[in-house]
């Protein structure tokens, strides 16, 4: 039974099958010569998420701005805002949506040319899988290269690579192998774990929704299959508690609840709990999930919940807890740091100068604090490492960064969503880079001995003058 | 594969609003959840009220009324604020009521700038706010769909498309000035079908209007509009018709196309939804002034 069928026969089991689809989140990578918005423009079309009068739209667009002659110009339909429609460009991130039977689909669509490196990184943060496309004419590209290090750099674990425009070299199966043994090549280079390859013509369509007649020699799945079934399950559960607290809900003087969503493992009442940095210990008394309340029912708890649940917890101690702490299993704790090895992406036309104070806003906790040293900046088109001395726009570089107060520090290959930061610029109040924690700095037990050092009371006097008088220098408290 | 430890696209949507309404709640000092009575807003306010459960929204709702919008959604408007008891903020523009400003008589651009996008803009400033919660998805225009979720706006509420902050992860820049504001959009990343899903699963209450009955409507501008009140010039009041009708979003009524329909359930809304062959914003007459007419209105302040 067609799903059209279905739905006007028996709408509400198909309502049900509905409720459990699971969401992919993937970024599609590759420049206007590509055909990427045309790939975005013939998923979007073949699964019915563009409805007529979009269609329309896009056809009168096609004769104003139209690259494709006669037929109509997918492309069209995907290019929001009306300079980038113009130029015939895609300058920033959008986001796209559809759905199929199995999956809901989020595309961060985003441009390929090395100016707009900060938009892709920005697409790719938030994504599970990344398309790569390569135009079956030329193979691997500069830009091929760019792309699958700044996939692999933010932790995307699945790489399809569409080799697309195959109508244009004959469906040959020889360009399809000598690109996909070129690329083989490269994703072992950069350790990328997941790799699939698939011939395509957007354009046309092949192998985009159905297997294409025009490649038989192809045994894989069409790319719309191949998302549809691949596992991207990280197994939350399995990795440690990871709780930042973003908000503490107090409606009345007998509730007092931390608010906040799980990053990373999962909590039962009753579980012994540290919270970070100050290392005082609780259990979990109650865990309400967001989720569950309803109108009729607004204090309904539950035993267990896990990531990436929103919940608020209360602890059975009156423990001070605040906005930006982090709560963690006592039994798997995290280092606790101020001074930390990070990739930093730099994402402002303003250089980064080692020593400038930022802010650095990593989960819900922001402390101010500055990269004291530039390891080595990354080529991204060579991967040669270069010495450097300030950072400008779109530059990537491994960097030691120092904050004024020590934070619970995962690793972002471990945790995606405590491992990463952004920073702030604070005068223009922009974010001006994006960073991903590599590891806690080796001088950390140094620092560690500064920070446990006992001060006489003349001394504290000292340090509480000095903060009441001269904020501008920013003295830490003693 | 949705396993015990793998939430359903709901849910997680779901919980990745609620993370959004936390964040405005614990951030700014002065936040406030635009209502505008449709199913969005709807769903927003569900939303709200679990975020802080067991407690209230720590923020009000404020409605733009333009004096236009449909008697019941006024009605239900009222009949939700004293069911959940939380705090309302109306506003509408008084300079447009004291000139009596119609949607038949001055026109659609006319009356949306004045009594929305000004009535907005007073709303705003009147209040003070630093962070303005609404309903708007990344599915619903080519615009939006480039749109940050905490998107920022300068001192005169306009919103610059090419100089947007990168937003990644969930992790969200909430920094501004004195006078500075940003719009945040808590379901940017729902769809029409997730949204009526989620509608329908949590049984939220949304306006009647949203289901088919016999309906008066006449013929206007090229689409069918409800005849809601005596302000409709009489002339055309004179060619109403009964039709099955409803409609797909909820507005002024002069500008708000009726749909011939006979869907008087949420599924054989969604079911209606899924087999339509045209996108949910064509029965509002806003966006067809003008090619790229939405992105015109974002940077001018409008949603």
């Amino acid at each position: 039974m067609s799903v059209e069928n279905k739905i006007s026969t028996d709408i509400e089991s198909y309502l049900k099958e509905h409720e459990n689809k699971d969401m992919l989140r993937f970024l599609t990578c590759g420049s206007v010569d590509d055909g990427k918005s045309t790939l975005i423009g013939r998923l979007l079309y073949d699964s019915k998420m563009i409805f007529e009068d979009q269609l329309a739209a896009a056809e009168s667009e096609s004769k104003k701005y139209g690259t494709t002659g006669e037929k109509i110009d997918m492309a069209l339909l995907v290019d929001g805002l009306q300079s980038e429609r113009e130029q015939g460009i895609t300058i920033d991130v959008a986001y796209r949506f559809f759905a199929t039977d199995r999956r809901k689909y989020i595309i961060a669509d985003t441009p390929g040319h090395e100016q707009y490196t900060r938009n892709m990184v920005t697409g790719a943060s938030t994504a599970d899988v990344a398309i790569i496309l390569i135009d079956a004419r030329k193979g691997i590209l500069t830009q091929t290269r760019r792309h699958s290090f700044i996939v692999n750099l933010l932790g995307i674990e699945h790489v399809i690579v569409a080799i697309n425009k195959m109508d244009l070299v004959g469906f040959s199966e020889e360009t399809f192998k000598e690109i996909k043994s070129a690329y083989t090549a490269l994703a072992e280079e950069l350790g990328i774990k997941h790799t699939y390859y698939i011939p395509l013509s957007a354009l046309d369509g092949d192998n985009v929704v159905e297997k294409s007649e025009n490649t038989p020699w192809y045994d894989g799945k069409p790319l719309l299959e191949l998302l549809d079934t691949m596992d991207i399950s990280r197994k939350e559960t399995a990795e440690n508690f990871r709780f930042p607290v973003q908000y503490v809900n107090r409606p009345n003087l007998d509730f007092r609840g931390f608010c906040g969503t799980i990053a990373a493992g999962s909590v039962k009442v009753g579980d012994e709990v540290t919270v970070l940095p100050s290392g005082k210990t609780t259990k979990v008394k109650s865990i309400i999930n967001a989720g569950d309340i309803t109108e009729k029912s607004r204090e309904v708890t539950t035993e267990e919940a896990y990531a990436p649940m929103a919940v608020t917890i209360t602890t059975e101690e009156e423990v001070d807890i605040s906005r930006g702490d982090m709560i963690v299993h006592t039994k798997a704790l995290p280092r606790v740091s101020n001074s930390l090895k990070v990739m930093l992406v730099w994402m402002d036309e303003t250089p980064m100068e080692p020593g400038t104070v930022y802010d650095i806003k990593r989960a819900t906790t922001v402390v101010s604090g500055n990269f004291e040293h530039i390891n080595y900046k990354v080529d991204v088109n060579t991967y040669e490492r270069q010495s450097v001395h300030k950072l400008g726009l779109n530059d990537i570089a491994s960097c030691k960064m120092v904050l004024t107060q020590p934070i619970a520090a995962d690793a972002y290959k471990e945790n995606r969503l405590t491992g990463s930061f952004i920073v702030i610029d604070r005068i223009t109040n922009n974010t001006v880079g994006a960073g991903m924690i590599v590891g806690v700095s080796r001088r950390e037990e140094d620092i560690q001995k500064l920070t446990t050092r006992e001060y006489t009371d003349a001394e504290r006097a000292l340090n509480q003058y000095i903060r009441d008088n001269f904020p501008e220098w920013e003295c830490k408290k003693c | 594969m949705i396993t015990k430890e793998r939430l359903t696209h709901l849910k997680q949507l779901e919980a990745e609003s609620i993370h959004i309404l936390r964040e405005v709640a614990a951030e700014f000092t002065n936040p406030v959840m635009m209502y505008s009575v449709g199913k969005d807003s709807s769903v927003m306010l569900h939303l709200a009220m679990k975020a802080f459960a067991p407690g209230k929204p720590p923020f009000p709702m404020l409605h733009v009324d333009t004096l236009w919008k449909f008697r019941e959604m006024i009605e239900f408007r009222d009949q939700r604020t004293k069911e959940l008891g939380f705090d309302l903020v109306v506003h509408s523009n008084p300079k447009g009521k004291e000139m009596n400003i119609s949607p038949f008589e001055h026109g659609s651009k006319v009356h949306t700038d004045i009594m929305k996008t000004e009535g907005l803009k007073q709303a705003l400033n009147a209040g003070g706010y630093d962070a303005i919660i609404g309903g708007a998805r990344r599915d619903e225009e080519k615009s939006r769909a480039k749109e940050r979720i905490f998107s920022f706006r300068d001192k005169h509420h306009r919103w610059d498309p090419k100089n947007q902050r990168p937003e990644l992860w969930n992790i969200y820049n909430t920094r501004i000035n004195k006078g500075e504001s940003v719009r945040v959009f808590p379901i940017s990343n729902w769809t029409e079908l997730d949204v009526w899903q989620y509608i329908y699963l949590e049984g939220i209450p949304i306006p009647s209007l949203y289901f088919a009955k016999e309906r008066d409507v006449v013929e206007y501008e090229g689409t069918k509009i409800m005849v809601d009140d005596e302000r409709m010039p009489e002339a055309l009041r004179k060619k109403a018709k009964k039709e099955m009708v409803r409609f797909r979003t909820l507005g002024c009524y002069p500008l708000t196309g009726a749909i011939n329909s006979t869907a008087s359930t949420l599924p054989e809304i969604i079911k209606e939804m899924l087999l339509s062959t045209s996108s949910e914003r064509e029965g509002r007459l806003i966006d067809k002034d003008q090619e790229g007419a939405m992105e015109m209105k974002k940077i001018e302040g409008y949603f």
